[in-house]
């Protein structure tokens, strides 16, 4: 049995473990108890969907909550709706309602972090306005005592009890299932380097509005269920600061990061509020739970799950695994042509391409070289799909690429690398190639991806390091890393952008035979450099951009001596001379 | 459609509620543009002022302005024991949201302690005392808050703006390693801005005191309009955060003035938002 299959069966076994508890006749005290536990595990798991997982953090999470609570209240006591069939139109509004914010919000891409945060905490303020001043509540609150409570045991608190168990279960194991999917590996990879994970194949649009109503439904059905338990309902409490700062809390306390992180955090949080109620006791409680939140993000900033597994890990030696199972051969890559035609890219005024055209043959080295500023990265980002086409037409084989989404284009076979390396800070060597040929071209599912991704590694001479995190590597392994990165996504055509910079000569000489070899295979290859003699013992042909214009193409040698090239880069006098 | 002289009183209210909401957001603002640090508390420090202005002048009967005068250089303290908390865990933009929301909750707890959960009010002799501009009203209290708000927005805008400290402070929140190359002493000018953000928190919780009925829970009424005002604003912009406080408090009042009191946070929080999606490089 994998792994995930081991775990998710022992949280589903667990819940159906507890469902039995009711049948032991505990008092009602207990039952409402861990009525609150499991309902905030819920709350807090559901929230970490989107911003632990991907790092979008919400303070909104009261919005879908209380869309939830008057989903039900609306619909159950003014309509008459029996309450169970009103759980899943709530959960229905609730989705619905984090997609239409997300629709618009996600496009912008500066509403990260606490902006983001900011912006739903704002949003749940405008709901509770709208619900507080239409008929929905209209200010005095709404009773739901009249609405008949089915029974599935005897005692209704045993029944919320079951209700909250089942959503928390069903709630923990989906995330444990997310965490070990295409879509969670996904959001980590949006939480790293949002951009690098679109370019890379994550469709990130999709994989956070995915998460964000998935997080929401949970939300809703929390608050149908929390409508009915509490049964009278306002628009204060409802849309009070409590849920969205209370799931924030637990999940930091737990671990955002990890699935079972939130669920640790609600049970230790709410076990010590109940610890202290009633009077001044449930006040000196508060404070505890408040300086407990602050000890432990000043002391445990990864949150207390991932901090255990961690000491755990330390203390028991691994088994060596990356050395011990044999690489799997290569698998097989399809280079394609590619095909730029009078591409025009300007930022503002400043026209950074204009009219650029230029091929890529299956199976060729194309040299881009041309002085800073020209339009060479520029141009790289624009076939990447990571600036917007102005004008123009990029083709891969007989598919065109321009004015697709950048993850698209990434999965119709294009790689890159970038100048700077922009490894997934959290993910080890291993799993940031591995997140490549997840998404890559040749999609594969997380398991077999790992398995390619050993064979890149030990391509490019990582496989030592698979363990490590990039802040572990030097630059020669993290420029390494990019490229193994680049090719795990099958790609048949590779962008490098300066590779070779900043290597020394013996790191330089194994590179270019490592490009040579990925030629070999039919890839068409067009990479950036300034270091000279890799440009002339790798290039089939060489392209000078200058200004956005390319002022020559040939084989290295003529594109080099061209008076124009020579002029740009050594100024006129030498032409003259 | 109500009347020009309840537009022209919702309006001037307006104004005098944005200079408090400039007053508050002007601390917050300073913390979270150049230091990048988002600090809750900033509303917990300002009740926290409020309350001890009450206490002295309920219990030892001392002026507003004698209290004023020790509260404000106690929080410019505290200020800079908050700012050795935060360097020494090496705080982050988002940590510090975590953080001193637990210290908000802490201090909310610790007031309700010392003061309960029931409101007090700060009975003065001019609490009611009001200018009459032709037939509008203008309470004293609160146009002194405003005043005050204004001259502090200024003289903060100057300081950032001409001294050593204020463009050393700048530099750094746009690139501390590059400013610490050219020998900027980030650490040393952070305790300084930290000091000054909590001593207007001191100022804001004077006039808190003098204006409204306290309770614990107003830390967190407060919480979502201010932070309005202060991405409104723009972090780290004094007058910016004082125009943002005008704009919110006169587009609430004149909300409340011409549909119901009820509809007032959705004018607010609405501006919000539209700036945060249409135009969130400002920010």
């Amino acid at each position: 049995m994998s792994e995930r299959r081991r775990l998710v069966a022992g949280v589903l076994a667990a819940g159906l473990g507890l469902a039995g508890l009711p049948l032991l006749g505990l008092p009602a005290f207990y039952e409402s108890f861990l009525y609150l536990v499991f309902h905030w595990i819920a709350l807090a798991t559901s929230w970490s969907l989107l911003s632990g997982y991907a790092g979008y953090f919400s303070f909104g999470h009261g919005a879908f909550f209380g869309a939830g609570v008057y989903t039900t209240t609306t619909l159950a006591a003014a309509y008459g709706v029996p309450f169970l069939a009103t759980l899943p139109v709530a959960a229905a509004v609730a989705a619905l309602l984090s997609a239409g914010i997300g629709v618009v919000v996600f496009r912008v891409k500066r509403l990260r972090g606490e902006l983001f945060g900011l912006l739903t905490l704002a949003i749940t303020f405008v709901l509770a306005t709208i619900v507080l001043n239409t008929r929905l509540d209209g200010g005095p609150g709404v009773f739901l005592s009249n609405v008949p409570m089915p029974r599935l045991v005897a005692s209704p608190t045993g029944t919320f009890y079951l209700l909250a168990l089942g959503l928390a279960t069903v709630t923990v194991a989906g995330a444990c299932l997310v965490t070990r999917a295409r879509l969670g590996l996904g959001l980590f990879a949006i939480h790293d380097d949002e951009d690098v994970a679109e370019v890379e194949g994550v469709p990130t649009l999709a994989y956070k509005l995915v998460a964000f109503a998935l997080s929401a439904a949970v939300a809703g059905v929390a608050g149908g269920i929390h409508a009915m338990y509490v049964s009278y309902v306002t628009v204060g409490d409802t849309f009070s600061i409590t849920v969205p700062l209370y799931v924030v809390l637990m999940s930091v306390l737990g671990g955002a990061r990890h699935w079972l992180g939130p669920a640790v955090g609600a049970t230790l949080i709410t076990a010590s509020l109940y610890a202290f109620t009633g009077g001044e006791q449930a006040l000196l409680g508060r404070a505890l739970v408040a300086l407990i939140l602050v000890a432990v993000i000043l002391v445990l900033p990864q949150g207390v799950v991932p901090t255990v597994l961690e000491r755990v890990r330390r203390a028991r030696p691994r088994p060596l695994e990356a050395g011990a199972t044999p690489a799997p051969a290569l698998p097989r890559v399809e280079g394609a042509a590619l095909e730029c035609h009078d591409v025009w890219k300007a930022f503002g005024g400043i026209e950074a391409l204009r009219g650029v055209s230029l091929t890529v043959g299956r199976g060729e080295i194309v040299g881009l070289v041309g002085p800073n500023g020209s339009g060479k990265t520029t141009l790289i980002n624009v076939i990447s799909g990571h600036y917007a086409i102005d004008r123009g037409r990029v083709t891969l084989g007989a598919t065109v690429l321009s004015k697709r989404p950048a993850h698209r284009i990434a999965s119709l076979g294009v790689s890159r690398t970038y100048q700077i390396p922009r490894p997934f800070a959290h993910f080890s060597a291993l799993d940031n190639v591995a997140l490549a040929a997840t998404f890559g071209a040749a999609r594969s599912t997380p398991r077999e991806a790992r398995d390619d991704a050993r064979g890149w590694l030990e391509f490019t001479g990582l496989a030592r390091r698979a363990a490590a995190l990039p802040h572990e590597l030097n630059l020669h392994e993290r420029k390494f890393l990019e490229l193994a990165r680049a090719l795990a996504g099958r790609p048949r055509v590779i962008l490098l952008d300066e590779v070779l910079s900043g290597l020394n000569p013996g790191e330089i000489a194994s590179a270019i035979s490592l490009l040579h070899e990925i030629r070999a295979r039919g890839v068409a290859i067009l990479f950036v450099e300034h270091v000279m003699r890799a440009v002339l013992e790798l290039s089939d042909r060489v392209v000078v951009l200058n200004e956005g214009e390319v002022i020559a193409t040939g084989t290295p040698h003529e594109a080099m001596r061209a008076p124009r090239v020579v002029e740009v880069y050594l100024g006129k006098a030498h032409v003259v001379a | 459609m109500p009347s020009a002289t309840l537009l022209g009183q919702a309006l001037v209210s307006g104004l005098l509620a944005g200079g408090l909401y400039g007053l508050l957001a002007l601390g917050l603002s300073l913390s979270w543009g150049l230091l990048r640090l988002v600090n809750l508390a900033h509303f917990a420090l300002a009740l926290l002022g409020a309350y001890l202005t009450y206490q002295l002048g309920h219990a030892l009967h001392w002026p507003p302005w004698l209290a004023a005068a020790a509260i404000v250089p106690a929080f410019f303290a505290l200020g800079i024991a908050l700012h050795m908390v935060f360097a020494r865990f090496r705080v982050t933009e988002f940590t510090s949201l975590l953080v001193t929301f637990g210290l908000a909750v802490i201090l909310e707890s610790v007031i309700q302690w010392f003061w309960t959960a029931d409101y007090r009010r700060y009975e003065t002799p001019y609490a009611s005392a009001s200018l009459r501009i032709g037939p509008l009203f203008v309470p004293v209290l609160e146009l002194l808050a405003c005043l005050t708000a204004a001259a502090l927005a200024c003289a903060t805008w100057a300081w950032l703006r001409f001294t050593y400290v204020g463009k050393a402070l700048r530099a750094a929140a746009e690139d501390p390693a590059i400013a610490g190359a050219f020998g900027v002493n980030h650490r040393r000018h952070a305790f300084v801005l930290s000091g000054v953000s909590a001593a207007y928190a001191g100022v804001a919780g004077v006039f808190i005191a003098l204006i409204s009925t306290l309770a614990p829970a107003q830390i967190w009424a407060w919480l979502g309009v201010v932070f309005a005002v202060v991405i409104i604003g723009g972090l780290g912009n004094p007058v910016g955060a004082l125009l943002a406080g005008f704009l919110i408090g006169v587009s609430e009042s004149v909300t409340m003035a011409v549909a119901a009191p009820a509809w007032a946070p959705l004018v607010s929080f609405s501006i919000l938002i539209g700036i945060l999606v249409l135009r969130p490089e400002r920010v």
